[in-house]
């Protein structure tokens, strides 16, 4: 069985501000906006290089998101960002109207997302994200995994014509994928092949559905892992490919069941293949103060949750 | 310049344009479109710098910005007017498989439209991002945009107008049209947003106000004037105060017609009040 291995924990943020200072130095059109959030979505590298294409506005994230609509009208690609939180929720109708429906080539970047975010507790640890995004027509969503997949997501992205949602997470995960992986938009990445359950996973719960798969296959099973970095549009071809060779199916994703990754999974066998699904999400609730870990643990978004559900949704078949 | 008698006439026709297109379809808001047609027809005939054969971008031209999208028809009809888009098309506002959507927006294609608008409150915010972009682009254009009274009272106004000062947005003339009526009543009884110019000056804006916004030599130079003062530092605010429903007597003066269609023997009499002047549609 092929072994990942963490080359050394990083924290996805860091990959965008990674991302975005390489497209300071290579893209003279992008351009940057933040809501007094620099340190925290890692801009100052960008900022430090670019004085001149970074807006600094303040608290006012509504304000931020019509400029990003506005600076394109000039040819401009602005990368906007601050917690996922107020990245959408906050200025949903501003996204909807002045982005996606105006169909503005605004790159929507949001860190911070899902409990991971910790302490901060639940005011702060969006969880129905990826759903007000992947509903607004045209809009892509994309949920990168470690380090290297935000890097390359947010360097993507540029290229890419029309609005997007980059989700990202706050803590140090495991960096696993190769350095010189080329993210293709909706095209997703098959961890492990596997026979007996397959496991989509997104975000932080890639590398969870990795150690599931190894603890799995030390009982015997084998799984197939697809890295699910784009939610939308979602890679069916990857998904029905698998589930015909696995007749089940777990999706795994740091965001509440009702409106993710997983609802999109069973859209699609629904319509094509029908297969029993189980959902490693949180169920319908808010989040709370904790560290990570905890978090993870106790909302059912780890290794452990995922085994269990392939090991029930095994029985359904 | 042309004529006076030549910008009047013009309004003129797109008052008739207006009734019309809303009469069609039992919908729309002649209100405001009519009160400020005057503002329109200097915008597009004499002020600003402007380029019909579209391009999204806009580099290398003044580009407008229409905040309050409900005033629909008097855009369409300057735009069509001006050559956008085929004068005829004006059939199809709020039609179906029309480009002329009852809110303006870029969805459907529609030459002269570079921002959805209709949800209040979103147009200076996309203003200021779009006279940033001129700023990086060294091009030396400028922005304007329009503004109703009523739609001050969403906050992301104010989240704009700090921003543009704080930041030397000195390439952008914000205009508000002060009617004061909104769709629940006057701006007074729904909710006095007090001394608006105090307000302006005290977020750092350099404000000048346009007495007779139904003038339309008043409002042209109004509206040079306030070219002349950008570049300065600050980005421009003119308060405009116009009559709701100016040009049809019955109209006037009321938040009535905000958002109502009149009926056919209301339509003749509002068309009486404004003969063809360039041929109607």
């Amino acid at each position: 069985m092929k072994e990942y291995k963490n080359t050394g924990s990083k924290d996805t943020r860091s990959g965008f501000g990674d991302g975005l200072t390489e497209l300071g130095r290579t893209n003279p059109n992008v351009v940057a906006l933040c809501a007094d959030l620099i340190g925290s979505l890692k801009m100052q590298d960008f900022i430090d290089e670019n004085p001149e294409r970074f807006f600094q506005v303040g608290i006012a994230e509504a304000n931020m998101m019509g400029m990003a609509a506005g600076l394109t009208i000039g040819g401009k690609i602005p990368f906007a960002g601050t917690f996922a939180n107020f990245a959408t929720g906050r200025v949903y109708d501003q996204i909807r109207q002045s982005i996606a429906y105006s169909g503005k080539n605004v790159k929507i970047c949001a860190s911070h997302s899902g409990v991971t975010l910790g302490e901060d507790g639940a005011t702060h640890q969006i969880l129905e994200d990826i759903g007000l995004m992947k509903m607004l027509p045209g809009m892509t969503v994309i949920n990168t995994c470690d380090y290297n997949q935000t890097k390359a997501a947010t360097i993507a992205i540029a290229e890419h014509e029309g609005p997007v949602y980059l989700r990202f997470g706050r803590p140090k995960v495991a960096n696993f994928t190769p350095e010189d992986q080329k993210f293709e938009i909706g095209k997703a990445v098959k961890l492990y092949e596997g026979t007996d359950v397959t496991i989509v996973a997104t975000g932080h719960l890639v590398w969870e559905a990795v150690q599931a798969a190894v603890e799995l296959n030390e009982k015997g099973i084998s799984a197939e892992v697809i890295d699910m970095h784009t939610i939308k549009p979602l890679d069916e071809k990857a998904i029905l490919e698998s589930v015909k060779k696995t007749g089940c199916i777990v999706t795994a994703e740091e965001h509440n069941y009702l409106g993710g990754l997983g609802e999109s999974v069973a859209r699609t066998l629904s319509q094509h293949q029908p297969t029993p699904q189980e959902f490693v999400a949180t169920q319908d609730t808010f989040g709370e103060s904790g560290t990570p870990a905890q978090l993870m643990d106790k909302y059912g978004l780890n290794a452990k949750a995922i085994v269990s559900a392939c090991e029930k949704v095994m029985k359904r078949k | 310049m042309p004529e006076i008698k030549e910008l009047q006439d013009f309004a003129t026709q797109v008052r008739r344009d207006i009734l019309r297109m809303v009469h069609k379809v039992n919908s729309g808001h002649p209100g405001g479109s009519l009160g400020c047609t005057e503002f329109f027809t200097a915008l597009y005939k004499e002020v600003m710098d402007h380029h019909p054969d579209f391009n999204m971008d806009g580099n290398g031209e003044d580009l407008f910005f229409l905040s309050n999208g409900h005033i629909s028809p008097v855009f369409y009809s300057v735009l069509a007017r001006t050559g956008y888009f085929p004068v005829e098309e004006l059939s199809t506002f709020r039609l179906i498989d029309s480009r002329l959507q009852g809110h303006p927006t870029t969805h459907e294609g529609l030459p002269g439209i570079r921002v959805a608008s209709g949800s209040l409150g979103q147009g200076m915010s996309v203003a200021i991002g779009a006279a940033q972009a001129k700023k990086l682009n060294k091009d030396k254009h400028l922005i304007f945009s329009l503004h109703g009274d009523g739609e001050l009272q969403e906050g992301q106004n104010w989240e704009a107008i700090m921003y543009a000062s704080a930041k030397g947005v000195d390439n952008l003339i914000a205009t508000v049209d002060l009617n004061g009526q909104q769709i629940d009543g006057s701006t007074e009884t729904v909710l006095p947003m007090g001394n608006l110019r105090a307000k302006f000056e005290a977020f750092g804006w350099d404000v000048m106000e346009i007495e007779d916004g139904n003038d339309i030599e008043q409002v042209i130079k109004g509206l040079q004037e306030a070219k002349t003062r950008t570049g300065k530092g600050k980005p421009v605010c003119i308060l405009m105060h116009t009559v709701m429903g100016h040009g049809v007597d019955f109209m006037m003066h009321t938040h009535a017609w905000h958002g109502k269609a009149p009926n056919d023997e209301q339509l003749e009499n509002a068309l009486s009040q404004n003969p063809e002047t360039l041929g109607d549609y």
